[in-house]
Protein backbone atom coordinates (compact mmCIF):
# COMPACT_ATOMS: atom_id res chain seq x y z
CA UNK A 1 0.00 0.00 0.00
CA UNK A 2 1.02 3.65 -0.68
CA UNK A 3 0.47 6.98 0.57
CA UNK A 4 0.14 9.76 -1.96
CA UNK A 5 0.89 12.95 -0.31
CA UNK A 6 0.47 16.38 -2.63
CA UNK A 7 0.86 20.01 -2.11
CA UNK A 8 -1.06 21.90 -4.34
CA UNK A 9 -2.32 25.42 -4.94
CA UNK A 10 -5.63 25.65 -2.87
CA UNK A 11 -7.31 26.53 -6.09
CA UNK A 12 -6.28 23.57 -7.73
CA UNK A 13 -8.55 21.24 -4.83
CA UNK A 14 -11.84 20.93 -6.97
CA UNK A 15 -9.92 19.55 -10.41
CA UNK A 16 -7.60 17.28 -8.36
CA UNK A 17 -10.72 15.99 -6.48
CA UNK A 18 -12.51 15.89 -9.86
CA UNK A 19 -9.58 13.82 -11.31
CA UNK A 20 -9.43 11.44 -8.31
CA UNK A 21 -13.15 10.86 -8.15
CA UNK A 22 -12.77 9.56 -11.96
CA UNK A 23 -10.19 7.41 -10.84
CA UNK A 24 -12.30 5.19 -8.31
CA UNK A 25 -10.67 7.04 -5.53
CA UNK A 26 -13.11 6.98 -2.55
CA UNK A 27 -11.58 8.73 -0.01
CA UNK A 28 -8.62 11.26 1.03
CA UNK A 29 -8.23 13.73 3.54
CA UNK A 30 -7.02 17.65 3.00
CA UNK A 31 -5.34 19.88 5.18
CA UNK A 32 -4.90 23.77 4.97
CA UNK A 33 -0.93 24.34 5.25
CA UNK A 34 1.76 27.10 4.89
CA UNK A 35 5.53 26.81 3.20
CA UNK A 36 7.01 27.51 0.56
CA UNK A 37 9.65 25.73 -2.07
CA UNK A 38 10.76 27.61 -5.22
CA UNK A 39 8.16 30.01 -5.46
CA UNK A 40 9.48 31.99 -1.91
CA UNK A 41 6.33 34.08 -0.42
CA UNK A 42 5.31 37.73 -1.39
CA UNK A 43 5.69 41.01 0.47
CA UNK A 44 2.65 42.91 1.69
CA UNK A 45 3.21 46.77 2.39
CA UNK A 46 1.12 48.15 5.68
CA UNK A 47 1.44 51.81 6.11
CA UNK A 48 4.81 51.95 4.49
CA UNK A 49 5.98 49.35 6.50
CA UNK A 50 6.82 46.12 3.98
CA UNK A 51 6.35 43.04 5.74
CA UNK A 52 7.47 39.39 3.88
CA UNK A 53 5.37 36.86 4.03
CA UNK A 54 7.55 33.83 3.66
CA UNK A 55 4.84 31.11 3.60
CA UNK A 56 2.62 30.69 0.89
CA UNK A 57 -1.27 28.87 1.67
CA UNK A 58 -1.10 25.46 -0.10
CA UNK A 59 -3.51 22.14 0.49
CA UNK A 60 -2.12 19.13 0.88
CA UNK A 61 -4.10 16.11 -0.02
CA UNK A 62 -3.38 12.97 1.23
CA UNK A 63 -4.51 9.19 -0.32
CA UNK A 64 -4.26 5.73 0.61
CA UNK A 65 -4.01 3.19 -2.85
CA UNK A 66 -2.80 -0.20 -3.06
CA UNK A 67 0.67 -0.37 -4.69
CA UNK A 68 -1.31 -0.68 -8.41
CA UNK A 69 -3.14 2.13 -8.45
CA UNK A 70 -0.65 4.80 -6.86
CA UNK A 71 1.28 5.29 -9.90
CA UNK A 72 -2.38 6.47 -11.79
CA UNK A 73 -3.28 8.52 -8.45
CA UNK A 74 0.47 10.65 -9.07
CA UNK A 75 -0.11 11.04 -12.74
CA UNK A 76 -4.29 12.40 -11.73
CA UNK A 77 -2.82 14.84 -8.80
CA UNK A 78 0.11 15.74 -11.45
CA UNK A 79 -2.71 16.84 -14.71
CA UNK A 80 -4.96 18.07 -12.25
CA UNK A 81 -2.88 20.64 -10.54
CA UNK A 82 -0.59 21.48 -12.91
CA UNK A 83 -0.78 24.91 -14.43
CA UNK A 84 2.63 25.69 -15.44
CA UNK A 85 3.89 28.46 -13.24
CA UNK A 86 6.05 28.08 -10.60
CA UNK A 87 4.69 27.47 -7.30
CA UNK A 88 2.44 24.85 -8.36
CA UNK A 89 3.28 21.95 -5.97
CA UNK A 90 5.03 18.74 -5.05
CA UNK A 91 3.60 15.33 -4.73
CA UNK A 92 5.16 11.79 -3.40
CA UNK A 93 4.74 8.31 -2.43
CA UNK A 94 5.68 6.68 0.70
CA UNK A 95 5.08 2.85 1.37
CA UNK A 96 2.66 2.29 3.98
CA UNK A 97 2.88 -0.71 6.18
CA UNK A 98 -0.62 -1.19 7.45
CA UNK A 99 -4.30 0.12 7.27
CA UNK A 100 -7.13 0.02 9.52
CA UNK A 101 -10.49 1.22 9.30
CA UNK A 102 -11.78 1.90 12.77
CA UNK A 103 -15.58 0.73 12.34
CA UNK A 104 -14.84 -2.51 11.13
CA UNK A 105 -11.37 -3.90 12.01
CA UNK A 106 -10.82 -4.63 8.30
CA UNK A 107 -6.76 -4.59 7.44
CA UNK A 108 -4.74 -3.92 4.43
CA UNK A 109 -6.23 -2.96 1.02
CA UNK A 110 -9.51 -3.81 2.66
CA UNK A 111 -10.00 -0.65 4.96
CA UNK A 112 -8.56 1.30 1.33
CA UNK B 1 -34.50 77.44 23.63
CA UNK B 2 -35.11 75.76 19.87
CA UNK B 3 -36.41 72.02 19.58
CA UNK B 4 -34.26 72.11 15.74
CA UNK B 5 -30.93 73.18 17.92
CA UNK B 6 -31.55 70.43 20.76
CA UNK B 7 -32.41 67.90 18.49
CA UNK B 8 -29.80 68.38 16.57
CA UNK B 9 -27.17 68.46 19.05
CA UNK B 10 -29.21 65.53 20.98
CA UNK B 11 -28.29 63.22 17.79
CA UNK B 12 -24.90 64.56 17.37
CA UNK B 13 -23.99 62.96 20.78
CA UNK B 14 -25.73 59.51 19.82
CA UNK B 15 -23.21 60.13 16.55
CA UNK B 16 -20.19 61.06 18.66
CA UNK B 17 -20.61 58.16 20.87
CA UNK B 18 -20.88 55.94 18.18
CA UNK B 19 -17.45 56.54 16.89
CA UNK B 20 -15.83 54.94 20.57
CA UNK B 21 -17.04 51.46 19.05
CA UNK B 22 -15.99 52.80 15.98
CA UNK B 23 -13.04 53.45 17.02
CA UNK B 24 -12.46 50.22 18.66
CA UNK B 25 -12.94 48.40 15.10
CA UNK B 26 -10.31 50.92 13.57
CA UNK B 27 -7.79 49.79 16.21
CA UNK B 28 -8.97 46.14 16.70
CA UNK B 29 -8.58 44.99 12.97
CA UNK B 30 -5.14 46.40 12.59
CA UNK B 31 -3.61 44.05 15.81
CA UNK B 32 -2.77 40.19 15.34
CA UNK B 33 -5.81 38.04 16.33
CA UNK B 34 -4.09 37.55 19.76
CA UNK B 35 -5.02 40.69 20.84
CA UNK B 36 -8.02 42.16 19.11
CA UNK B 37 -10.18 41.66 21.96
CA UNK B 38 -7.86 43.52 24.33
CA UNK B 39 -7.87 46.19 21.66
CA UNK B 40 -11.98 46.37 21.57
CA UNK B 41 -11.99 46.46 25.03
CA UNK B 42 -9.21 49.37 25.73
CA UNK B 43 -11.93 51.78 23.70
CA UNK B 44 -15.26 50.03 24.91
CA UNK B 45 -13.88 50.51 28.86
CA UNK B 46 -13.28 54.54 28.19
CA UNK B 47 -16.81 54.63 27.39
CA UNK B 48 -17.47 53.21 31.47
CA UNK B 49 -15.18 54.73 33.01
CA UNK B 50 -14.84 58.65 31.68
CA UNK B 51 -18.85 58.57 31.90
CA UNK B 52 -18.64 57.96 35.35
CA UNK B 53 -16.29 60.22 36.44
CA UNK B 54 -18.15 62.59 33.95
CA UNK B 55 -20.84 62.61 35.97
CA UNK B 56 -19.45 62.84 39.74
CA UNK B 57 -17.22 65.57 38.58
CA UNK B 58 -15.76 66.05 35.10
CA UNK B 59 -18.10 67.96 33.32
CA UNK B 60 -17.49 70.26 36.90
CA UNK B 61 -13.82 70.76 36.37
CA UNK B 62 -14.38 71.35 32.69
CA UNK B 63 -17.25 73.72 32.51
CA UNK B 64 -17.30 74.68 35.50
CA UNK B 65 -16.77 78.63 36.34
CA UNK B 66 -12.99 79.18 35.98
CA UNK B 67 -10.83 78.66 39.29
CA UNK B 68 -8.13 81.03 38.13
CA UNK B 69 -6.11 81.59 35.01
CA UNK B 70 -8.33 80.09 32.87
CA UNK B 71 -6.51 76.71 34.01
CA UNK B 72 -9.13 74.26 35.49
CA UNK B 73 -13.38 74.66 36.10
CA UNK B 74 -14.51 74.77 39.34
CA UNK B 75 -17.09 72.41 41.51
CA UNK B 76 -20.32 74.64 40.47
CA UNK B 77 -21.78 70.96 38.80
CA UNK B 78 -20.51 68.41 40.48
CA UNK B 79 -22.54 65.40 40.61
CA UNK B 80 -24.29 67.59 37.90
CA UNK B 81 -25.92 69.52 40.38
CA UNK B 82 -27.54 72.49 39.12
CA UNK B 83 -27.57 71.56 36.08
CA UNK B 84 -30.88 70.03 35.34
CA UNK B 85 -33.84 72.78 33.70
CA UNK B 86 -31.35 75.22 32.83
CA UNK B 87 -29.92 75.87 29.69
CA UNK B 88 -26.72 77.19 28.35
CA UNK B 89 -25.94 78.95 25.26
CA UNK B 90 -24.10 81.64 23.51
CA UNK B 91 -26.58 84.33 24.27
CA UNK B 92 -24.38 86.31 26.74
CA UNK B 93 -21.34 86.00 24.06
CA UNK B 94 -17.77 85.38 25.01
CA UNK B 95 -16.42 87.41 21.81
CA UNK B 96 -14.12 84.64 20.77
CA UNK B 97 -17.17 82.12 21.07
CA UNK B 98 -17.34 80.75 17.85
CA UNK B 99 -20.90 80.90 17.29
CA UNK B 100 -22.80 84.00 15.82
CA UNK B 101 -26.43 83.86 16.85
CA UNK B 102 -27.42 83.69 20.13
CA UNK B 103 -29.23 80.17 20.63
CA UNK B 104 -29.68 78.26 23.47
CA UNK B 105 -29.59 74.58 24.53
CA UNK B 106 -30.57 72.25 27.20
CA UNK B 107 -27.68 72.26 29.75
CA UNK B 108 -27.79 68.45 29.89
CA UNK B 109 -28.22 67.93 26.16
CA UNK B 110 -24.22 70.11 26.11
CA UNK B 111 -23.18 68.02 28.94
CA UNK B 112 -24.12 64.79 27.11
CA UNK B 113 -22.62 65.89 23.70
CA UNK B 114 -19.00 66.56 25.65
CA UNK B 115 -19.01 63.62 27.36
CA UNK B 116 -19.08 61.89 24.40
CA UNK B 117 -15.62 63.93 23.44
CA UNK B 118 -14.12 63.30 26.30
CA UNK B 119 -14.65 59.26 25.57
CA UNK B 120 -12.92 59.24 22.32
CA UNK B 121 -10.32 61.07 23.24
CA UNK B 122 -9.14 58.83 25.69
CA UNK B 123 -10.15 56.09 23.60
CA UNK B 124 -7.88 57.07 20.73
CA UNK B 125 -4.71 56.81 23.38
CA UNK B 126 -4.98 53.25 23.26
CA UNK B 127 -3.72 52.86 19.55
CA UNK B 128 -0.06 53.60 21.03
CA UNK B 129 0.36 50.84 23.25
CA UNK B 130 -1.65 48.23 21.20
CA UNK B 131 -0.87 44.52 22.62
CA UNK B 132 0.64 44.86 25.54
CA UNK B 133 -0.92 47.11 27.95
CA UNK B 134 -2.61 45.59 31.45
CA UNK B 135 -6.21 46.09 31.47
CA UNK B 136 -6.49 47.63 35.05
CA UNK B 137 -3.56 49.61 34.58
CA UNK B 138 -4.89 51.11 31.49
CA UNK B 139 -8.63 51.59 32.90
CA UNK B 140 -6.51 53.30 36.05
CA UNK B 141 -4.91 55.33 33.70
CA UNK B 142 -7.98 56.46 31.53
CA UNK B 143 -9.30 57.58 34.56
CA UNK B 144 -6.74 59.96 35.90
CA UNK B 145 -5.66 60.88 32.81
CA UNK B 146 -9.14 62.34 31.93
CA UNK B 147 -9.03 64.19 35.84
CA UNK B 148 -5.77 65.84 35.07
CA UNK B 149 -5.63 66.27 31.47
CA UNK B 150 -8.17 66.25 29.84
CA UNK B 151 -11.10 68.20 31.41
CA UNK B 152 -8.30 70.71 32.29
CA UNK B 153 -7.29 71.09 28.48
CA UNK B 154 -11.19 71.09 27.79
CA UNK B 155 -11.73 73.17 30.15
CA UNK B 156 -9.06 75.79 28.35
CA UNK B 157 -10.20 75.48 24.51
CA UNK B 158 -14.18 74.77 25.06
CA UNK B 159 -14.67 76.91 27.84
CA UNK B 160 -16.28 80.25 26.76
CA UNK B 161 -16.81 83.25 29.20
CA UNK B 162 -20.60 82.97 30.58
CA UNK B 163 -21.66 79.98 28.54
CA UNK B 164 -22.58 77.77 31.24
CA UNK B 165 -23.56 80.35 33.58
CA UNK B 166 -23.69 84.09 34.14
CA UNK B 167 -20.49 85.75 35.11
CA UNK B 168 -19.26 82.36 34.47
CA UNK B 169 -15.20 82.66 33.25
CA UNK B 170 -14.06 80.19 30.83
CA UNK B 171 -10.58 78.81 29.59
CA UNK B 172 -7.85 80.72 28.83
CA UNK B 173 -7.09 79.26 25.50
CA UNK B 174 -10.53 80.15 24.36
CA UNK B 175 -10.97 83.33 25.68
CA UNK B 176 -7.96 85.01 26.73
CA UNK B 177 -5.77 83.44 23.45
CA UNK B 178 -8.39 83.55 21.20
CA UNK B 179 -7.37 80.89 19.21
CA UNK B 180 -9.91 79.28 17.29
CA UNK B 181 -10.58 74.94 17.57
CA UNK B 182 -14.12 74.38 16.22
CA UNK B 183 -14.17 70.82 17.30
CA UNK B 184 -11.22 69.74 19.63
CA UNK B 185 -8.23 69.83 16.97
CA UNK B 186 -6.02 70.83 20.31
CA UNK B 187 -8.45 69.25 23.32
CA UNK B 188 -9.04 65.79 21.48
CA UNK B 189 -6.28 65.33 18.28
CA UNK B 190 -3.22 67.12 19.62
CA UNK B 191 -3.84 66.08 23.40
CA UNK B 192 -4.37 62.07 22.35
CA UNK B 193 -1.39 62.18 20.28
CA UNK B 194 0.44 63.71 22.60
CA UNK B 195 -0.26 61.16 25.57
CA UNK B 196 0.09 58.40 22.50
CA UNK B 197 3.85 59.42 22.46
CA UNK B 198 4.19 59.66 26.00
CA UNK B 199 2.41 56.04 26.97
CA UNK B 200 4.46 54.46 23.38
CA UNK B 201 7.69 55.78 25.22
CA UNK B 202 6.74 54.96 28.85
CA UNK B 203 5.39 51.09 27.81
CA UNK B 204 8.15 50.85 25.65
CA UNK B 205 8.16 48.30 22.35
CA UNK B 206 6.05 45.30 22.04
CA UNK B 207 8.47 41.88 21.74
CA UNK B 208 10.42 41.84 18.26
CA UNK B 209 9.21 45.46 17.25
CA UNK B 210 9.95 45.87 14.53
CA UNK B 211 11.66 43.23 13.50
CA UNK B 212 8.34 40.53 13.59
CA UNK B 213 5.90 41.33 11.41
CA UNK B 214 2.67 42.50 12.70
CA UNK B 215 0.07 42.50 10.21
CA UNK B 216 -3.42 43.75 10.95
CA UNK B 217 -5.38 40.71 10.83
CA UNK B 218 -8.96 41.69 9.63
CA UNK B 219 -8.45 44.97 7.26
CA UNK B 220 -12.31 45.13 6.46
CA UNK B 221 -12.48 45.92 10.39
CA UNK B 222 -10.36 48.36 9.85
CA UNK B 223 -12.08 50.20 6.70
CA UNK B 224 -15.35 48.91 8.99
CA UNK B 225 -14.22 51.47 11.83
CA UNK B 226 -13.51 53.90 9.54
CA UNK B 227 -16.89 54.55 7.78
CA UNK B 228 -18.50 54.38 11.54
CA UNK B 229 -15.78 57.27 12.75
CA UNK B 230 -16.68 59.22 9.60
CA UNK B 231 -20.56 59.12 10.11
CA UNK B 232 -19.98 59.17 13.82
CA UNK B 233 -17.42 62.47 13.03
CA UNK B 234 -20.40 64.99 11.99
CA UNK B 235 -21.63 64.68 15.15
CA UNK B 236 -18.56 65.79 16.47
CA UNK B 237 -17.52 68.82 13.94
CA UNK B 238 -21.44 69.39 12.65
CA UNK B 239 -22.56 69.15 16.01
CA UNK B 240 -20.13 71.33 17.42
CA UNK B 241 -22.15 74.64 16.02
CA UNK B 242 -24.61 73.50 18.65
CA UNK B 243 -27.64 74.44 16.50
CA UNK B 244 -29.46 73.51 13.47
CA UNK B 245 -28.02 76.15 11.40
CA UNK B 246 -25.96 77.20 8.70
CA UNK B 247 -22.76 76.49 10.42
CA UNK B 248 -23.46 72.82 11.30
CA UNK B 249 -24.23 72.92 7.44
CA UNK B 250 -20.76 74.73 6.58
CA UNK B 251 -18.90 72.46 9.65
CA UNK B 252 -21.01 69.17 7.35
CA UNK B 253 -19.62 70.03 3.89
CA UNK B 254 -16.22 71.07 5.34
CA UNK B 255 -15.70 67.90 6.81
CA UNK B 256 -16.61 65.65 3.90
CA UNK B 257 -14.60 67.67 1.73
CA UNK B 258 -11.24 67.73 3.85
CA UNK B 259 -11.55 63.77 4.41
CA UNK B 260 -12.48 62.96 0.84
CA UNK B 261 -9.03 64.73 -0.46
CA UNK B 262 -7.28 63.14 2.70
CA UNK B 263 -8.15 60.13 1.32
CA UNK B 264 -6.54 60.96 -2.22
CA UNK B 265 -3.47 62.15 -0.66
CA UNK B 266 -2.87 59.24 1.21
CA UNK B 267 -3.46 57.06 -1.32
CA UNK B 268 -1.17 59.20 -4.00
CA UNK B 269 1.71 58.73 -1.49
CA UNK B 270 1.36 55.26 -1.28
CA UNK B 271 1.52 54.87 -4.95
CA UNK B 272 4.73 56.73 -5.55
CA UNK B 273 5.97 55.02 -2.30
CA UNK B 274 5.09 51.44 -2.58
CA UNK B 275 3.65 50.80 -5.46
CA UNK B 276 0.23 49.91 -4.47
CA UNK B 277 -2.51 52.05 -2.97
CA UNK B 278 -4.07 49.87 0.13
CA UNK B 279 -7.62 49.39 1.84
CA UNK B 280 -5.02 50.07 5.10
CA UNK B 281 -3.92 53.35 3.73
CA UNK B 282 -8.09 54.48 2.29
CA UNK B 283 -8.77 53.94 5.97
CA UNK B 284 -5.71 55.88 7.54
CA UNK B 285 -6.48 58.88 4.99
CA UNK B 286 -10.23 59.42 5.77
CA UNK B 287 -9.02 59.62 9.22
CA UNK B 288 -6.33 62.15 9.08
CA UNK B 289 -8.30 64.12 6.69
CA UNK B 290 -11.18 64.25 9.93
CA UNK B 291 -8.49 65.01 12.54
CA UNK B 292 -7.24 67.66 10.36
CA UNK B 293 -10.49 69.08 9.29
CA UNK B 294 -11.72 68.99 13.32
CA UNK B 295 -10.91 72.38 14.29
CA UNK B 296 -11.01 74.19 11.42
CA UNK B 297 -13.87 72.90 9.93
CA UNK B 298 -16.44 76.50 11.00
CA UNK B 299 -14.02 78.15 9.70
CA UNK B 300 -12.85 77.88 6.36
CA UNK B 301 -14.45 77.17 3.24
CA UNK B 302 -15.34 73.89 1.41
CA UNK B 303 -11.89 74.64 -0.58
CA UNK B 304 -10.11 75.67 2.24
CA UNK B 305 -11.51 72.55 3.76
CA UNK B 306 -9.82 70.37 0.55
CA UNK B 307 -6.64 72.01 0.87
CA UNK B 308 -6.20 71.18 4.21
CA UNK B 309 -7.73 67.68 4.13
CA UNK B 310 -4.91 67.27 1.29
CA UNK B 311 -2.11 68.56 3.08
CA UNK B 312 -2.95 66.08 5.82
CA UNK B 313 -3.58 63.27 3.63
CA UNK B 314 0.26 63.77 2.33
CA UNK B 315 1.94 64.59 5.34
CA UNK B 316 0.33 61.74 7.78
CA UNK B 317 1.06 59.09 5.34
CA UNK B 318 4.82 60.45 5.74
CA UNK B 319 4.46 60.69 9.08
CA UNK B 320 3.69 56.94 10.20
CA UNK B 321 7.32 56.19 9.45
CA UNK B 322 8.62 58.51 11.31
CA UNK B 323 8.43 55.96 14.14
CA UNK B 324 10.81 53.63 12.89
CA UNK B 325 13.07 56.44 12.32
CA UNK B 326 12.91 57.22 15.97
CA UNK B 327 12.45 53.63 17.07
CA UNK B 328 8.98 54.12 19.82
CA UNK B 329 6.64 51.41 19.19
CA UNK B 330 3.30 53.52 18.03
CA UNK B 331 1.53 50.51 17.21
CA UNK B 332 -1.18 52.14 15.25
CA UNK B 333 0.07 55.51 14.69
CA UNK B 334 -1.80 57.73 17.17
CA UNK B 335 1.17 60.23 16.90
CA UNK B 336 1.34 60.21 12.62
CA UNK B 337 -2.26 60.44 12.61
CA UNK B 338 -3.92 62.37 15.69
CA UNK B 339 -0.87 64.33 16.35
CA UNK B 340 0.39 65.84 13.07
CA UNK B 341 -3.32 65.79 11.94
CA UNK B 342 -4.05 67.62 15.04
CA UNK B 343 -1.37 69.90 14.24
CA UNK B 344 -1.64 70.34 10.81
CA UNK B 345 -5.49 71.36 11.11
CA UNK B 346 -4.54 73.70 14.04
CA UNK B 347 -2.00 75.55 12.25
CA UNK B 348 -3.69 75.64 8.98
CA UNK B 349 -6.65 77.80 10.70
CA UNK B 350 -4.16 80.29 10.78
CA UNK B 351 -3.86 80.46 6.72
CA UNK B 352 -7.41 79.47 5.79
CA UNK B 353 -9.77 80.74 8.46
CA UNK B 354 -12.08 83.22 6.54
CA UNK B 355 -14.82 85.71 8.70
CA UNK B 356 -17.08 84.77 5.34
CA UNK B 357 -17.61 81.49 6.84
CA UNK B 358 -18.43 82.29 9.99
CA UNK B 359 -18.48 85.79 10.90
CA UNK B 360 -17.95 84.80 14.68
CA UNK B 361 -14.36 83.30 13.65
CA UNK B 362 -11.18 85.06 12.35
CA UNK B 363 -9.23 85.91 8.63
CA UNK B 364 -6.13 83.82 8.70
CA UNK B 365 -3.10 84.79 6.40
CA UNK B 366 -4.87 84.02 3.45
CA UNK B 367 -7.85 86.28 4.09
CA UNK B 368 -5.85 89.48 5.26
CA UNK B 369 -5.43 88.20 9.08
CA UNK B 370 -2.01 88.54 8.88
CA UNK B 371 0.01 86.18 10.91
CA UNK B 372 -1.75 87.03 13.84
CA UNK B 373 -4.32 84.31 14.08
CA UNK B 374 -1.44 82.00 13.10
CA UNK B 375 0.78 82.78 15.90
CA UNK B 376 -2.08 81.93 18.28
CA UNK B 377 -2.95 78.61 16.86
CA UNK B 378 1.09 77.54 17.26
CA UNK B 379 0.28 78.69 20.89
CA UNK B 380 -2.36 76.84 21.56
CA UNK B 381 -0.92 73.62 20.04
CA UNK B 382 2.32 73.79 21.62
CA UNK B 383 0.38 74.53 25.12
CA UNK B 384 -1.46 71.53 24.76
CA UNK B 385 1.26 69.21 23.56
CA UNK B 386 3.45 69.95 25.69
CA UNK B 387 1.09 69.64 28.74
CA UNK B 388 -0.53 66.75 27.27
CA UNK B 389 3.19 64.53 26.81
CA UNK B 390 4.58 65.95 30.03
CA UNK B 391 1.58 64.83 32.24
CA UNK B 392 1.04 61.70 30.51
CA UNK B 393 4.39 60.71 30.67
CA UNK B 394 4.54 61.34 34.86
CA UNK B 395 1.07 59.53 34.94
CA UNK B 396 2.25 56.36 33.10
CA UNK B 397 5.98 56.50 34.65
CA UNK B 398 3.44 56.41 38.45
CA UNK B 399 1.75 53.87 37.45
CA UNK B 400 4.50 51.45 35.67
CA UNK B 401 6.35 51.63 38.94
CA UNK B 402 3.49 51.22 41.32
CA UNK B 403 1.50 48.69 40.08
CA UNK B 404 2.94 48.03 36.58
CA UNK B 405 1.68 48.68 33.33
CA UNK B 406 2.95 46.28 30.97
CA UNK B 407 2.16 42.48 30.49
CA UNK B 408 4.51 39.91 30.82
CA UNK B 409 6.75 38.68 27.83
CA UNK B 410 5.02 35.22 28.08
CA UNK B 411 1.79 36.83 28.27
CA UNK B 412 2.27 39.21 25.03
CA UNK B 413 3.66 36.15 23.28
CA UNK B 414 0.96 33.98 24.17
CA UNK B 415 -1.49 36.65 23.03
CA UNK B 416 -2.67 39.66 25.66
CA UNK B 417 -6.40 38.20 25.07
CA UNK B 418 -5.89 35.08 26.73
CA UNK B 419 -3.84 36.54 29.48
CA UNK B 420 -6.20 39.56 30.32
CA UNK B 421 -9.71 38.45 29.59
CA UNK B 422 -8.95 34.37 29.26
CA UNK B 423 -10.88 34.89 26.10
CA UNK B 424 -10.00 34.42 22.21
CA UNK B 425 -11.41 36.47 19.78
CA UNK B 426 -11.97 33.59 16.84
CA UNK B 427 -11.77 30.05 16.70
CA UNK B 428 -10.08 28.76 14.61
CA UNK B 429 -6.13 26.38 14.13
CA UNK B 430 -3.74 27.06 16.04
CA UNK B 431 -1.51 27.80 12.98
CA UNK B 432 -3.14 30.82 12.31
CA UNK B 433 -2.57 34.73 13.23
CA UNK B 434 -0.38 33.19 16.38
CA UNK B 435 -3.29 32.43 18.08
CA UNK B 436 -3.26 29.59 20.47
CA UNK B 437 -5.62 26.94 21.00
CA UNK B 438 -3.64 25.07 23.74
CA UNK B 439 -6.41 26.62 26.27
CA UNK B 440 -9.06 25.23 25.04
CA UNK B 441 -7.06 21.76 24.99
CA UNK B 442 -6.31 21.99 28.67
CA UNK B 443 -9.57 23.12 29.81
CA UNK B 444 -11.10 19.76 28.00
CA UNK B 445 -8.85 17.51 29.85
CA UNK B 446 -9.59 19.03 32.65
CA UNK B 447 -13.14 18.43 32.29
CA UNK B 448 -14.21 21.95 32.04
CA UNK B 449 -15.61 21.46 29.13
CA UNK B 450 -17.56 18.83 28.24
CA UNK B 451 -17.25 16.22 25.60
CA UNK B 452 -19.57 18.77 22.96
CA UNK B 453 -15.97 21.05 22.70
CA UNK B 454 -15.90 22.16 18.55
CA UNK B 455 -12.20 20.11 17.71
CA UNK B 456 -10.13 23.38 16.27
CA UNK B 457 -10.11 21.86 12.85
CA UNK B 458 -14.39 22.33 12.74
CA UNK B 459 -15.06 23.83 10.03
CA UNK B 460 -12.39 23.46 7.62
CA UNK B 461 -13.43 20.29 5.99
CA UNK B 462 -13.15 20.60 1.95
CA UNK B 463 -11.01 23.42 2.32
CA UNK B 464 -10.52 25.32 -0.23
CA UNK B 465 -13.49 25.06 -1.95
Amino acid sequence: MKLVTAIIKPFTLDEVKAALEQLGVLGMTVSEVQGYGRQKGHTEVYRGAEYSVDFVPKVRVEVLTDDATSDKVVAAVVEAARTGKIGDGKVWVTPVETVVRVRTGERGTDAI
Amino acid sequence: MNAGDTAWVLVSAALVMLMTPGLAFFYGGMVRAKSVLNMLMMSFIALAVVTVLWVLYGYSLTFGNDLGGGLLGGFDFTGLKGVVGTLVGTAPADANAPWVDGHQIPHLVFVVFQLMFAIITAALISGAIADRARFWAWTLFVAVWVTIVYFPVAHWVFNFNGFTGVDFVGGWIATKLGALDFAGGTAVHINAGAAGLALAIVLGKRKGWPREPMRPHNLPFVLLGAGLLWFGWYGFNAGSALGAGDLAGVAFITTTAATAAAVLGWLVVEQFRDGKPTTLGAASGAVAGLVAITPACGFVTPIGALAIGLVAGVLCALAVSLKYRFGFDDSLDVVGIHLVGGLVGTLLIGLFATTGVNPAGKDGLFYGGGLDLLGKQAIAAVAVLGYSFVLTLAIGFLIQKTIGFRVSTEAERAGIDEAEHAESGYEFSSLRGGGSSLGRTADALAGKVGSSTVPTSAGKEGAGR
